[in-house]
């Protein structure tokens, strides 16, 4: 366990650390946090300290400090208009995803299609903003789904330990043993294609990640003063756990959410490419880019502008779960990073 | 051992969680009783559940995973037929990911903050976010469709035609290669600066050692620990997550292999696969763990 030695080291460890010109303003909050992420006593609102020193909710200067981040405080707001975008999708297309118009067929970009059109004479643009929320969508499932499932398992069996920890962390261990992919394929194969279904199967996988990861936290947490305080004037298990567990568990699984959201969007193309997750004619990046390979050498806009918007989208979850993890939970780096790759 | 124990159940239940019957499924609509009843019989599923279970299990702890449901070969042959494909295709992936990652992630932690570290982020950063069946297609349109250098796909065994081989397995490797490539270069850059910035390091600067010296024996061998993890887990992630790769250049690989039973229903193929794919992953756990003790004598007892 080398990596449980506390070495804080003159040296930045992170890689898309602020530059920290504004130094005098920030520097302060920052070694706040970045000493209180293992031994949570900052992040709790019943700290010893006497003072009243809670001047700003914990959630607005978290969004302070990552508005100093360039590339997360970019990528938040890309992504945010990414959700509005997949929101008013009907609204913003120019046409409908399956308007066929075959005299329109294979058109290269120009001012009327900006990113040309398809085999059938389809807008890609209009499939492009259409498959962004086919894309979000079984992302936010995926990742809601094993984010519930696998945190609620780590905070009992960090919590409870003995016998729960074990019965749970091995059953966690047995679905990580399985490789990801073939996981969600095999998952598929049970239930058969289709959107809901690859939600699933993608948040099966991620799972154990959210379970270990939440484990970890919560074992940095259970012992601290204020659950031994809260626990011997006689709170309640349900009570420690929302109140003072959980809240203070929370950074490390916040920043695992960000960057799972990233894989299950790449998980979910890549189902989709391999066919087995969203089915035609419904408008799919993995899909139309699984279409367009059979034209690349004619026609090569019909499989670059989907891989451009499943790059851009991957890229923007997962420098805003770096950036998140400098804010959240500087000395934690990425426990399993490429949980899926 | 527990972990064996809860794979292999859940890969037998998998042919009993498909909704309907399997061997229904595989044949499709139009077959005669007789080779319903011959499948169904060869395949064990008249049987009942439990005796179906130790039965498969104990076939399949002596290397019989059981008969293709489709051609009739057995899961065992069909394997090890792909596998040599799988295995070059997964270690020269490696190959590429540890010659970007070390150089890459050592010079960028050696001078942090530097033009070279910046560019090596952003680089990797790219990396891990880029979908690699797009690389894939993107590599084959300019180095096969508008460069003509190499095939667009295709696997010719070594012993047959050595420079086909190469040819056909450099794109897919590239590809692997500089998505696992990223995701150690991140590893590597950040516990060669947690060594730099160590107490020990610190002392044998302060002894007055070369600083070469000092890198190398007591920096970088510190830092190799979370390497050969890292290196652990992309093997294992490589040996099986490249379907889609060993797809877009028709790489006769074992993913190829579990993406065709899938596609077919062929259970058994997807069974063996998945099982196989599981144990591997917890035999690298285990090379992982005893390598450990060989570089690390702290954990020696």
């Amino acid at each position: 366990m080398s990596a449980a030695a506390p070495t804080p080291g003159p040296a930045p460890r992170s890689p898309a650390e602020p530059d920290a010109p504004a130094r005098s303003s920030a520097a302060p909050d920052a070694t706040a946090w970045s000493s209180a992420a293992p031994d949570a006593t900052a992040w709790s609102s019943a700290a010893p300290a006497p003072a009243p020193r809670r001047a700003r909710p914990r959630w607005q200067e978290t969004l302070g400090l990552l508005a100093r981040n360039p590339s997360a405080a970019v990528s938040a707001v890309l992504l945010l208009l990414l959700v509005l975008v997949a929101v008013f999708d009907e609204t913003l297309a120019p046409s409908g995803p399956n308007e066929i118009s075959v005299a329109d067929r294979l058109q290269s970009p120009s001012l009327e299609h900006p990113f040309g059109t398809d085999d059938l004479g389809r807008d890609i643009f209009s499939r492009v903003i259409l498959g962004a929320g086919v894309s979000l969508r079984v992302g936010f499932l995926a990742v809601a789904f094993a984010l519930v499932v696998g945190s609620l398992a780590g905070l009992l069996a960090g919590f409870y330990g003995r016998w729960v920890d074990d019965v749970l962390m091995r059953a966690m261990d047995v679905l990580f043993a399985f490789p990801a992919v073939l996981l969600a394929i095999a998952v598929l194969a049970v239930r058969g294609p289709g959107a809901g279904n690859t939600a699933l199967a993608i948040g099966i996988v991620y799972i154990p990640v959210f379970a270990r990861v939440t484990r970890a936290s919560v074992l940095g947490v259970r012992e601290e003063v204020y659950v031994r305080a809260s626990r011997s004037v006689g709170a309640s298990d349900l009570r420690l756990l929302t109140r003072h567990v959980l809240p203070n568990a929370a950074p490390p699984i916040i920043v695992q959410t960000s960057i799972s959201l990233a894989f299950a969007v790449l998980a979910e193309a890549a189902l989709s490419f391999l066919g087995l997750g969203t089915q035609p004619p419904n408008p799919a990046w993995g899909l139309m880019l699984a279409e367009g390979r059979g034209y690349i050498d004619l026609a090569w806009w019909l499989a670059f502008f989907p891989g451009m918007a499943i790059f851009l989208t991957v890229l923007c979850f997962n420098l805003l779960g770096d950036g998140l993890r400098d804010v959240l939970d500087p000395r934690q780096r990425t426990l399993m990073s490429g949980g899926g790759r | 051992m527990v972990v064996l124990a809860g794979v292999s159940v859940i890969v037998f239940a998998l042919v009993h969680l498909v909704p309907g019957d399997p061997v229904r499924l595989a044949l499709g609509t139009r077959f005669s009783q007789e080779t319903y009843d011959a499948l169904r019989e060869r395949s064990g599923l008249d049987q009942p559940l439990l005796a179906q279970f130790s039965g498969w299990l104990g076939r399949a702890l002596s290397g019989d995973l059981g008969v293709s449901f489709r051609s009739g070969d057995t899961v065992t042959s069909l394997i090890a037929e792909r596998l040599p494909a799988t295995l070059t295709l997964a270690f020269a992936s490696i190959l590429v990911a540890l010659l970007i990652a070390v150089p890459l992630g050592i010079l960028s932690a050696l001078r942090p903050r530097s033009v070279v570290d910046r560019i090596a982020t952003v680089l990797s950063q790219i990396g891990i976010s880029v979908p690699e069946f797009w690389m894939a297609i993107v590599l084959i349109l300019v180095f096969s469709g508008t460069l003509g250098w190499l095939p667009s796909g295709g696997y010719v065994p070594l012993s047959e035609d050595p420079l086909g081989w190469l040819e056909r397995l450099v794109m897919p490797a590239v590809v692997t290669g500089v998505v696992s490539g990223s995701v150690i270069t991140r590893f590597v850059r950040s516990s060669v600066l947690e060594a730099l910035g160590s107490d020990h390091v610190r002392t044998a600067q302060a002894k007055g050692l070369p600083g070469r010296q000092v890198f190398t024996w007591h920096a970088l061998r510190n830092a190799l620990l979370p390497l050969v993890t890292v290196t652990g887990v992309q093997l294992a992630y490589l040996l099986s997550g490249v379907v889609v790769v060993e797809i877009v250049f028709s790489w006769p690989g074992l993913g190829q292999l579990a993406l065709q039973a899938v596609q077919a229903r062929d259970y058994p193929v997807l069974q063996g696969a998945i099982l196989l794919f599981a144990v591997v992953f917890l035999l690298i756990n285990l090379v992982v763990d005893l390598l450990y003790t060989a570089i690390d004598p702290r954990i020696r007892r």
